[in-house]
């Protein structure tokens, strides 16, 4: 089965088109879907891409969060399909109240664009379950100004208690050492799933390591896993 | 005589016009001019607007070539690469960073990537070349130091803000510290961008019925006189005070008025399409129309508006940012406006195309401004007088410590604010999004996919104010062989250069003289390295008091990367590579980074220059990267071998053992900025291959040494390790900006 990949476009969404040129890449069908869109037939994943939705002028996500797609994205997440929010998108999926925690400034107070070693923490989702092991380093570029991951220590606990984190910033050797934290990230949580497993909210844009002509391929592992989890089971 | 409507001779003046240029205006009016249109001209015949003092020595520059579509005059220079055409155009917004540097900053890129827009292309790329004074325990650092910090980081964090937010990414570009720039910083921004080439767009306002849309912000009074006020006139001690000439940059807008515009194009809804930058709607309005041979109507009630009581002048020089003008058929208009709305961006029809030649302003059903629309864009034409300066040039800073131990010195370049790695200012740059960036900030030149394609295209912005202030002429020659040397080291045919050129006040003879020279120097270089000229950008002004900067033409320069061709890193990759300089080193410390900072002096002759040795050597290096020869390759200028050396430890995974040339001084051997060097390294076994094709046509070639280990071992220079270098390259820039606590 070919997949349907909805790619949400708020207005200042600026990584719509890479996600869908990856996606492509992959092999995937794709499809632009404008923030007043609310009819999600015929879509099997729904990617939140990054940018600036708003200008993110009154707080990250903040606006995005009340588009009129949101409550179709909430009755698609419901129903158990996938979304993925990158960078921006993770910032409006935590406050569409579909993640918990919320991303606040890097601790260094910049911008921050790099490539970053995060560590797969859990196979549990669709998002990592084909061709990951538990502990693999992957290498994914970020880019953003608001990226450090926070929550209460009640929240965090549940995250690791029900293997919620899904990456975590790390150095090479998969250490969590404080220099490989790009922006002071709580646990060094660098993506997070929803108690269902089918939402996914990363910082790190996996979009951007597809291509090897532009950069990595890790990133391939994370948006393939995805795919590969819409194939019916071969009976 | 006295004009009787509206203004008294004084007011021209304090909007920068001078009565000669006020009588003009009553000729070509028939009568006195009111204030709205006096306040349009002013802006109109600024500087800025009007290239009044450089259009006359502009004209001769070489502009034609295999590549070239679209050349200088219009919004942006074109060239087609692969049946795509490319926009490039770079613009100043000096004054105004220097005046407020994050909104400065930010509303140049606003600028620059609206012109690229306004040629109907999607930006895909922006580059930055920015001069300030030097920072906190720079050499040469004096009582500006903490300012010339905080302008640094306000400037790029606006480019940062700015850039990131609309999605264009920011690929590379330069930063340099001279004290000449501590009383006028430059912030040059470049952009390019891509368009089917049949879909080109002009600033042309055809057809007259045809309606005029405004679409993007409303109007309100910041920047008003922007062109005239801040960008045509030099500083003062309170240059603080022109703050509200600053305009307000809002991204967000920004991003819909690109994707809109883009989007209106794409349905063909547009016949023309203009920004509204310098002198706002008066020009954008005035320029479309005379260049189509058309008038216009508009009509102020329709221009929404930010503020209330605002006046027709007010409303028509505005700087508000994010603003573009759009010429359609009137029976298009709905659809236009529906699709505005749908992505929501504003959209007013303001005025319409008429063919009485003639600009009219109404508001409330009053004409309130009334004069020929080309008659704007037609300002006056200066032959300013110009005279060489006499003696030669020699500055000398406040001594720094003496450093005569050839390693310490070279240390001390490393972590120099102008060598050191900027990766402290690019990594607040997404240099990523749109993914086409194959190489970003860091090498000698960025590389650019076409999007779409399998086509890369090499971009590079490069200038030198201090060769340029020993000589405008040579200064600009380098500038240019250094943009060509970039794109070469990356294996890139460079094809077409846009400019901006960077002066002081026109009206003193001696610094007329660096700006006429300097084209001179610029054009000729242009000539021989076949890199025609495809647009520009004039700054002039660029002074406070009675100190100008230095002359600091700067280069945008593109190129074409042959199919298959891999550019090598700068750093050294394999142990027992041989180290190899392509070209020679005489000794020319002139005008150097090491008489800049361990000898705090700038003093001539300049390196010599040969366009031919550059040609060749160019020539050479796509050869040499088409074949895959090259693991490691780096670009020898400032600084020297010794830097080039140092970048090559510090940015690679080994060091290197190198032999001087017998007989000569290691300093200057080590720090000449000789031209025409390129340092590569090469497998033992592809150096015959090398040295033939070398041989053949003619550039000498000499063996530096091998890589080897984790030491910089140079011979008659005590050893350095390269994590100390490493150390020194890496720490030195986030130093000088105070962001590591010693």
């Amino acid at each position: 089965m070919r997949p349907t990949v909805g790619v949400v476009v708020f207005p200042g969404s600026n990584c719509d088109r890479d996600a869908d040129y990856s996606f492509e890449y992959l092999g995937a069908d794709t499809k632009f879907l404008w923030h007043l869109e609310t009819d999600l037939d015929g879509i099997d994943v729904i990617v939140l891409p990054g940018g600036f939705a708003y200008g993110d002028y009154l707080r990250t996500g903040a606006m995005a969060a009340y588009s009129p797609v949101m409550d179709s994205v909430r009755r698609f997440a419901a129903a158990g399909k996938p979304v993925i929010g990158i960078c921006n998108g993770f910032q409006v999926l935590c406050e569409a109240g579909l993640l918990p925690g919320a991303l606040r400034r890097n601790s260094g107070l910049r911008f921050r664009c790099m490539p970053v070693r995060i560590r797969v923490e859990t196979l549990e989702s669709p998002f990592t379950s084909g061709g990951m092991w538990p502990g693999q380093v992957l290498t994914i570029p970020i880019a953003h100004f608001d990226g450090s991951y926070y929550a209460g220590d009640e929240t965090l606990e549940e995250l690791l208690a029900e293997r919620r984190i899904a990456f975590r910033y790390c150095d090479a050797e998969g250490e969590l050492t404080p220099e490989s934290n790009p922006n002071g990230s709580r646990l060094h949580i660098a993506g997070i799933l929803n108690p269902e497993r089918n939402v996914l909210g990363m910082m790190p844009h996996p979009e951007r390591a597809v291509d090897p002509a532009v950069g990595g391929t890790d990133g391939r592992l994370i948006l393939n896993s995805l795919l590969y989890s819409l194939q019916p089971a071969e009976t | 005589m006295t004009p009787e409507t509206a203004t008294e001779p004084p007011l021209h003046r304090s909007l920068g016009l001078t009565d000669d240029e006020y009588s003009r205006i009553q000729e070509i009016l028939g009568r006195a001019p009111n204030h709205a249109e006096l306040a349009m001209y002013s802006v109109m015949w600024s500087e800025h607007c009007s290239y009044k003092s450089s259009r006359s020595h502009l004209k001769d520059l070489p502009s034609d070539g295999p590549h070239v579509l679209i050349g200088p005059g219009e919004g942006a220079g074109v060239i087609q690469v692969d049946g795509i055409a490319v926009a490039m155009r770079i613009e100043s917004h000096n004054h105004p960073s220097f005046v407020e540097p994050v909104q400065g900053a930010a509303t140049g890129i606003g600028g620059v990537v609206r012109d690229v827009v306004s040629m109907g292309a999607r930006p895909m790329a922006l580059l930055d070349s920015l001069r300030f004074g030097p920072l906190p325990g720079d050499t040469g650092a004096d009582r500006t130091a903490d300012r010339n910090r905080w302008l640094t980081g306000g400037v790029v964090s606006g480019i940062s803000s700015y850039g990131n937010c609309i999605g264009v990414p920011t690929v590379g570009g330069e930063i340099k510290f001279e004290s000449s720039y501590s009383g006028n910083p430059l912030v040059n921004v470049m952009c390019v961008g891509v368009v089917p080439v049949d879909r080109i767009m002009l600033a042309r306002a055809p057809g007259p019925g045809n309606a005029v849309l405004l679409l993007g912000s409303t109007t309100g009074r910041d920047g008003i006189g922007g062109v005239s006020v801040l960008a045509s006139a030099a500083f003062d001690e309170e240059a603080g005070t022109k703050r509200p000439s600053v305009q307000v940059g809002d991204p967000f807008t920004e991003k819909l008025l690109i994707e809109g515009s883009l989007s209106l194009i794409e349905k063909g809804l547009v016949v023309g399409i203009q920004d509204l930058g310098g002198a706002g709607l008066c020009c954008a309005t005035s320029e479309s129309a005379a260049k189509a041979g058309t008038g216009m109507t508009i009509d102020l009630d329709e221009v929404p508006l930010r503020e209330k009581g605002m006046e027709p002048f007010e409303i028509l020089t505005s700087e508000s940012q994010e603003r573009m003008l759009v010429i359609m058929k009137p029976e298009l208009v709905q659809d236009a406006i529906d699709e505005c709305t749908r992505l929501g961006l504003r959209a007013s029809v303001i005025g319409e195309v008429t063919d009485s030649g003639r600009l009219t302003v109404t508001r409330g059903g009053e004409v309130v401004a009334d004069v020929p629309a080309a008659s704007l864009g037609d300002g006056p034409l200066y032959h300013r007088p110009y005279t060489a300066p006499t003696g030669p040039r020699v500055i000398r800073t406040p001594a720094p410590d003496p450093v005569t131990a050839p390693d310490e010195a070279l240390l001390k370049l490393v972590a120099s604010a102008n060598i050191a790695s900027k990766r402290w200012v690019w990594e607040q740059y997404d240099y990523q999004v749109m993914l086409n960036t194959v190489a970003g900030p860091g090498p000698d030149a960025a590389i650019l996919r076409l999007p779409g394609t399998q086509t890369r295209i090499a971009v590079t912005v490069d200038g030198n104010g201090r060769y340029g202030e020993i000589d405008p002429r040579e200064g600009a020659r380098h500038s240019v062989a250094e943009a060509y040397r970039n794109l070469s080291t990356v294996g890139a045919e460079p094809v077409a250069v846009t400019n901006c050129m960077n002066f002081g006040n026109p009206e003193i003879p001696e610094v007329m003289w660096q700006f006429v020279e300097a084209v001179q120097g610029m054009g000729e270089a242009c000539r021989v390295l076949e890199t025609p000229i495809t647009g520009g950008n004039v700054s002039f002004y660029n002074q406070t008091l009675d100190d100008a900067i230095y002359p600091t033409p700067m280069i945008g320069m593109i190129g074409i990367v042959a199919p298959g061709s891999i550019a090598p890193p700068i750093g050294f990759q394999n142990e027992e590579d041989i180290i190899v300089l392509l070209g020679r080193t005489k000794d020319e410390l002139g005008a150097s980074e090491y008489q800049r900072t361990i000898l705090g002096a700038l003093e001539g002759p300049l390196p010599e220059l040969d366009l031919n040795a550059e040609a060749t050597l160019g020539w050479l290096m796509r050869e040499l990267i088409s074949r895959d020869l090259l693991n490691s390759a780096h670009d020898c200028s400032e600084g020297g071998i010794g830097v080039a050396l140092a970048e090559m430890a510090a940015q690679g995974r080994w060091g290197a053992q190198i032999r001087t040339e017998p007989g000569r001084d290691l300093i200057p051997w080590l720090f000449s900025e000789t031209t025409a060097r390129v340092v590569v390294a090469v497998g033992p076994g592809d150096l015959a291959e090398l040295k033939d094709l070398a041989k053949g046509i003619g550039t000498p070639v000499a063996e530096l040494g091998v890589v080897k280990g984790k030491l910089l071992s140079i011979r008659g220079m005590a050893d350095i390790k390269t994590a100390v270098i490493k150390e020194a390259y890496e720490q030195g820039f986030p130093r000088s900006m105070g962001e590591i606590e010693e």
